[in-house]
């Protein structure tokens, strides 16, 4: 994506959501989306993580773009990452206990996300900070939006609850709620947006 | 030391099978789906991988011991790690175009992509976080190496025949690969429970 200064801040946020959705169109950083997604509580706050550090990178790369040499650029953008990773992960451990207990490995590893590196190399090094901040919100929530989708399809019917309340008082289908479950639910949901997208004609194909 | 071995034994076992980083933990996926289209590919990975794996291990672990622990910064532990993998690669992606250009021109590729593996980090926290002795993380990062490999070889194998088949439009490509795992890791919670440390 070139540098444009006329794409709109709400249109960052959309692409971020639709059109460049990280799970379900880019296919990437897929670990956590089945790992943290059988509660959606826990999926939510991996989500809110997420946000959170894209957005400070996002911030940090672009403020910094003039001073970074751009034959060192990548390792002082995972220097930048992984600096941000550390102050989310000591601030959840301090914040959330209960759900850091469940997500706290996939916390740390934050910061081998491939989107996180590709969004400061490819959008906050080269723009300016405001519509930085945009991007990072958009794709934030994208991955944000995704994370809820899967994880309330995978609590709902696996476990027959939401946010821990019962709902029918049994358990539907078990098997989403098992480790194996994850990867059917997000195969079905992928399955299921590509069909979406080829009946309503938006370009492009997950996969 | 009988006794030893048999621990270590079961650290191998464990890590490769019963809680195999791909089908339990779901790390390195992006690479599992990426890297697992033709059984040739996903060999090279393999190898590569496991290498890679064994050595970051062992550093992290001397790094973390010897430096980090006397200085008291373990709390950057995440910066460090992630330090000490991409040296590494890109160390051993310089050494091995010098000493054997036949390897690098076969493995080099792989060796750019390990970089962003999250197992490759998350082995080195994970050591860490279980107190395991320098013997051990190197058994466990050998067993997550060694069931790293083994997921990636059972899904090229399908995969190269799932392409002969009738997919249903919406399904093609990543979806069928997802529900194709989902499977494996059915098949794989059949080793749950055959040990626990």
């Amino acid at each position: 994506m070139s540098a444009n200064d006329e794409i709109s801040n709400w249109e960052l946020i959309k692409n971020g959501i639709l059109k460049e959705n990280t799970i379900f169109k880019l296919a990437l950083s897929l670990c956590p989306a089945i790992a943290v997604t059988t509660k959606l509580k826990d999926g939510f706050f991996m989500g809110l993580a997420v946000v959170f550090v894209q957005v400070m990178v996002n911030l940090t790369v672009s403020a910094m773009r003039k001073f970074i040499h751009p034959r060192i650029r990548l390792p002082i953008f995972m220097l930048i990452i992984s600096g941000w990773v550390t102050i989310v992960n000591l601030l959840m451990d301090a914040l959330v206990p209960d759900v850091y207990k469940n997500v706290g490995l996939y916390i740390q590893l934050i910061v081998a996300f491939a989107s996180i590196l590709a969004r400061a190399e490819m959008f906050a090094s080269k723009n300016k900070v405001v519509p930085s901040m945009f991007d990072g919100i958009g794709m934030g929530l994208g991955f944000l939006v995704a994370l809820i989708f899967v994880s309330t399809f995978r609590e709902i019917v696996g476990n027959g609850s939401i946010l821990g309340y019962s709902l029918f008082g049994a358990k539907p289908l078990l098997i989403l709620v098992l480790p194996a479950g994850g990867f059917f639910a997000v195969g079905l949901l992928m399955a299921l947006f590509n069909w979406l997208y080829a009946r309503y004609g938006t370009r492009g194909h997950a996969g | 030391m009988g006794a030893e071995l048999t621990k270590l034994f079961e650290l191998v076992i464990s890590s490769s099978l019963v809680n195999n980083f791909v089908f339990t933990w779901f790390l390195g996926l992006c690479i599992y789906f990426g890297v697992s289209k033709k059984m040739e590919t996903a060999i090279g990975m393999s190898v590569t991988f496991t290498a890679v794996m064994m050595i970051s291990a062992a550093v992290s672990w001397l790094v973390f011991n010897y430096i980090m622990v006397p200085l008291g910064i373990e709390f950057l532990m995440i910066i460090v790690f992630i330090g000490v993998v991409a040296g590494l690669v890109q160390g051993s992606d310089t050494i091995m175009r010098k000493v054997s250009p036949v390897l690098y021109h076969k493995l080099g590729i792989y060796l750019a992509l390990i970089s962003t593996n999250c197992i490759i980090l998350a082995v080195p926290l994970m050591n860490v976080g279980n107190h395991y002795n320098f013997i051990e993380s190197m058994a466990f990062a050998l067993g997550s190496g060694l069931g790293f490999s083994l997921a990636m070889i059972i899904m090229a194998s399908i995969r190269e025949k799932i392409e002969l088949a009738d997919v249903p439009a919406p399904f093609r490509g990543l979806p069928m690969a997802f529900i194709i795992s989902g499977m494996i890791a059915l098949a794989f919670t059949g080793f749950s429970g055959l040990i626990t440390l």
